[in-house]
Order: C-alpha cells, then sequence, then structure tokens
C-alpha cells in the first residue's frame, strides 16, 4: 500500500467557463481550475469571494461533476437572503475568476470500486454530490445498482430532471424515484410527501442486500432520513450523511 | 433537533488548513465516552467567525476546538484521545 | 493565495456602520444565532440556577423561585465579537446584584456554567454594581432556546459571548478561569469600546 501525502489546502483562482441555468433556482457554474488534481464523487469546494474592501465571504458546494469529467462543475441553489448564492448565480459570467480551494471531505464519496447496492437520498440542492456520483457511475459503465430518491418541492424545481431521465432510460440497473412536497402536476402519480419511513421502506433495498446509503439534504431531511434507515435495519456504518444546515448558503 | 449542526464534512476544509492529512477519514477515540468513529461522521458546529466545534455523535463531547483570527490557529484537542489517520 | 484579487462585483451584505457602534462592528437586523453546541431542552421543572464555590452557602433556585424573584426590564445595546451589534434590545431578567444578595465572598471572579460544557469567566465586579442579569425574556416574549431560553446571562457591556447562553449558575472563585472562548484565543475581559476581541490586544 502506497502512502499518500495530501498536500495542504490551498486556494486557487478558477475561470468560470459557463453559466448554465438548471431550474429557476439553481444554475450550474462549469469552471476551469488550473493544476486540479482531480476529485471523487462526493466531495465539495469552499468557494470564498471577496469584496474590493476586503471582506471575504466563504461557503462550501459540492462538485456536480464526475471525476472523469473535464472541467469542475458546481451547482448552487439561489437563496434568496443569501450572501454568496446570489453572487454565484447573478453575477457571475463567464470570463470571471472564482476562488475555490478543494477537494474538499473524503469521507461522503463514492467510486464503483467501493461496490453496492447504491442507495442515493437527496432532498434539494442535496442532490448535487449524489449527481456526481450518478454521473461516474455512468463514466464507468459501473454495473452497480443505483436508486436515488430524490425530494423536490416542485416538478420544475428538480435539479437534473432530464438528464436523470436519460440516464435512467438506458440503464436498467439505475433507478430515480421522486417526490414532490409543495406542488405536483396535473396527472402525477409519484410520491407527494416529505421522505418518510414508509417511503423509505418501499424505496430501499431490504437491509440483508447491505446497500451503501448516502443522503444529502438540509438537515431535517437528513437526520429523519438516517434515523429511518437505521430503524428499518440498515448498518449504520453504511450510510453516510452530508448535512447542509438549516438552509445550505 | 438542531439545524444548525453539520457533519464532519463541514468542517474539513476548515481543519484541513491546520491538518495536512485527510480529515475527515481519520478516527478518533472520544474523551468523554470513549466510542471510535471517523471524523466525518462526527457532528460540527460552525460557529461562524468565532470557531469550529467537533463533537462526539454519541456524547456531545468537544472533540476538537477550532478557532481561527488574525492569522493565528488555536486547536484544542483534549476532548479526544487520539486521532489517527485513515 | 490570490493576493489583490477580488471578485468582480461582489459587494457581500450591506454592513452598517454606526456612531453609536463600538469600533468594528455593524448593525445588524437580524439576531444571529450563533452555537458551539447542541441547543438543550431542559424541561422546567428539572431547571435550577446556582451561586456555588467560594461562598459560605451555596443558594440554588428553581424555575418558579427565580420567577418570584423581582426582576427588571432593561433595555441595552449589544455587541458580537464576530462584528454585529443591535441597539436598544429589551430583555427582562433578574439583576445578578438580587441573585448574589446575601453572599459573603471572598472571590474575585466568577464562571458562568450554562448546560452542555460552555462557561465564561468574568471578574465579579463585572456583573455587579447594576452591570448583569440573569434574562428570560427578550422584546417581550419568553427567551427561545436558540437564543438562550429559559434563561441566559446577560453582560451587555462586554462582548456577548460573555452573555452565556442556558446559564445554570455562577461559580465564583478566587482564581481567574478562562471559559471556552477565552481559552481558545478571544480576549479575557472582552470590552468591545477597547475591541478586546483576541488575546493580546
Amino acid at each position: 500500500m502506497v502512502a499518500v501525502r495530501p498536500r495542504r489546502l490551498a486556494w486557487r483562482l478558477a475561470e468560470v467557463v459557463e453559466v448554465v441555468p438548471e431550474t429557476p433556482r439553481t444554475k450550474s457554474l462549469v469552471l476551469e481550475v488550473p493544476g486540479w488534481e482531480g476529485h471523487k464523487a462526493g466531495q465539495h469546494v469552499d468557494v470564498r469571494l471577496t469584496a474590493e474592501d476586503g471582506y471575504q465571504a466563504q461557503r462550501s458546494y459540492s462538485i456536480a461533476s464526475a471525476p472523469e469529467d473535464e472541467r469542475l462543475v458546481l451547482t448552487v441553489d439561489r437563496l434568496d437572503d443569501g450572501e454568496v448564492s446570489p453572487y454565484l448565480t447573478d453575477v457571475l459570467m463567464a470570463g470571471d475568476k472564482l476562488e475555490l480551494r478543494g477537494p474538499i471531505g473524503g469521507y461522503f464519496t463514492w467510486e464503483a470500486k467501493d461496490g453496492g447496492p447504491l442507495l442515493l437520498v437527496g432532498g434539494g440542492s442535496g442532490v448535487v454530490p449524489l449527481m456526481a456520483m450518478i454521473r461516474h457511475r455512468a463514466v464507468v459503465s459501473s454495473g452497480v445498482p443505483a436508486r436515488l430518491l430524490y425530494s423536490s418541492r416542485s416538478y420544475e424545481e428538480i435539479i437534473y430532471r432530464k438528464e436523470l431521465e436519460n440516464l435512467a432510460a438506458r440503464d436498467s440497473l439505475l433507478e430515480v424515484i421522486h417526490t414532490l412536497t409543495r406542488s405536483r402536476p396535473e396527472g402525477w402519480s409519484g410520491y407527494d410527501r416529505r421522505i418518510d419511513a414508509d417511503m423509505l421502506a418501499e424505496v430501499a433495498w431490504p437491509p440483508d442486500k447491505s446497500p451503501l446509503a448516502f443522503v444529502c439534504g438540509p438537515t431535517p431531511l437528513v437526520e429523519a432520513v438516517a434515523t429511518a434507515l437505521v430503524g428499518l435495519g440498515h448498518d449504520p456504518a453504511r450510510v453516510k450523511t452530508e448535512r447542509f444546515g438549516a438552509t445550505g448558503g | 433537533m438542531d439545524e444548525l449542526r453539520l457533519d464532519g464534512n463541514a468542517a474539513a476544509g476548515t481543519l484541513g488548513e491546520v491538518f495536512s492529512f485527510e480529515v475527515t477519514t481519520a478516527e478518533y477515540a472520544c474523551g468523554g465516552c470513549g466510542s471510535t468513529g471517523r471524523l466525518g461522521g462526527a457532528m460540527v458546529y460552525e460557529v461562524r467567525e468565532l470557531g469550529t466545534i467537533v463533537r462526539c455523535p454519541s456524547c456531545d463531547n468537544a472533540l476538537i476546538r477550532l478557532a481561527h483570527h488574525r492569522g493565528r490557529y488555536l486547536v484544542d484537542l483534549r476532548g479526544t484521545r487520539y486521532l489517527t489517520t485513515g | 493565495m490570490s493576493e489583490g484579487f477580488f471578485s468582480r462585483g461582489f459587494l457581500g451584505r450591506r454592513r452598517r456602520h454606526d456612531e453609536r457602534l463600538p469600533p468594528g462592528q455593524y448593525l445588524e437586523d437580524g439576531f444571529p444565532v450563533l452555537s458551539a453546541g447542541p441547543t438543550p431542552h431542559t424541561p422546567l421543572e428539572e431547571w435550577d440556577f446556582s451561586i456555588v464555590g467560594e461562598v459560605d452557602e451555596p443558594k440554588r433556585w428553581t424555575w418558579e423561585e427565580f420567577r418570584q424573584l423581582p426582576s427588571e426590564e432593561i433595555t441595552t445595546d449589544i455587541h458580537c465579537v464576530t462584528k454585529w451589534s443591535k441597539l436598544g434590545t429589551t430583555w427582562e431578567g433578574v439583576s445578578v446584584d438580587t441573585l448574589l444578595e446575601g453572599i459573603e465572598t471572598a472571590a474575585e471572579y466568577v464562571t458562568a456554567f450554562c448546560e452542555g460544557d460552555y462557561t465564561t469567566n468574568l471578574p465579579l465586579e463585572e456583573i455587579t454594581g447594576g452591570k448583569a442579569w440573569v434574562a428570560n425574556a427578550y422584546e417581550g416574549e419568553p427567551l427561545e432556546p436558540e437564543h438562550g431560553g429559559p434563561a441566559r446571562l446577560l453582560v451587555p457591556h462586554l462582548y456577548f459571548w460573555k452573555s452565556a447562553k442556558w446559564v445554570r449558575g455562577l461559580q465564583l472563585t478566587s482564581y481567574d478561569i478562562p471559559g471556552f472562548w477565552e481559552s481558545l484565543g478571544y480576549h479575557n475581559y472582552g470590552d468591545p469600546w477597547r475591541e478586546q476581541r483576541y488575546w493580546g490586544d
């Protein structure tokens, strides 16, 4: 086994290549990061903004792109009273520089060799690191069965909706299950409530299949789901969580 | 239920400024209750610019207390029996 | 490091400065919640407040007893070391002078202790003479748990980390024992008007 000595995290300047709208409230930032050494699906970066008077604000954003992708992509949810997210979604444009450091976090990561089956549970922008895992899985044509249970407020607010549809259509081992908590389109026959133990019992593999679970989103959702999964008999050591706090940033 | 608490990942950036090893996969033994785990699964309280407090998920004991101001770091590891890199 | 870099068009939150504020502070409209640990939810039947340490006889009040003590309305400015301030906040609470009434002590310092592991230290003379309260209401309403309810220490002339949330008592001591933040680089005394934020200030 080779011992790897990680380098101390350093801030670097990325260049914004493109800002891509995903939903009315979210945008993806496509970045060129000089010297980027790669990342694992599930990791995040810290982004730092500096005003002319030296004032700084810093937030963490999960990496949306697969490790195999050419460019680094972050998907940002715009919070109306946020300090950083409105800047990233409304002001930042191609050509601008963005200070960031990473990749960060070796705990909430998945690569195909980790196996599965893979249970991904996300709420709102909590789907971002899970999407990196799904994208990675697709790029390497992994045969690990995967299920994404994804909670959004409405159909229009489902991030990556089309891409998820396409990936699931092409891969019988990938299932995407949505639940819409605030409003549903006409004729919606899917789940229409917050994720709870009953829903998880229906969607998750039984504990004897020993799935690897990754749960990400607002803290209340993450805590409820993690507790429910353990209550259903899943091994706590195989349930990894990433809480976004009350709102996320 | 505390909406403010996060997972160990949230502190990874800040802890990464002090420790040169991958922090979230490091294993700790709690000085309070003796339980072990990976820091990625510990509870983190990022108290704005005051500091970062990492607590044992079993007993809430402060495993790591870290503050950073005026270019100086202060780290208190008294709540941890040991930290070992994964 | 990216020296001299700044993010085009980033202004940050509008920070309103004001002459009435101590140096380096800005006016905050909200009331930020800063917690170093889980929010306790002690049932009032289990709550008590004690004066212990270098006293002849420790004193203790249950919640019922505490609520029967004479309380005051306080209108004051508060200043957090993370630079936000609020002017004219209103509180209701029992003066620490009332709590210390009749207590004989040679102690010069006090450590406020709380639910969990939070403590803060002060010279005894900084919480006497009408400078400190144990407050149970904010803006006319019972103090919310996330802001320190059912009761917190209120010492508004010092940085607000000294106004310990979820306070459960005062320990009187001859030695000054640095508290939670004071042992992590924050100033032992914490006077906002002299901008005493960190050690050495």
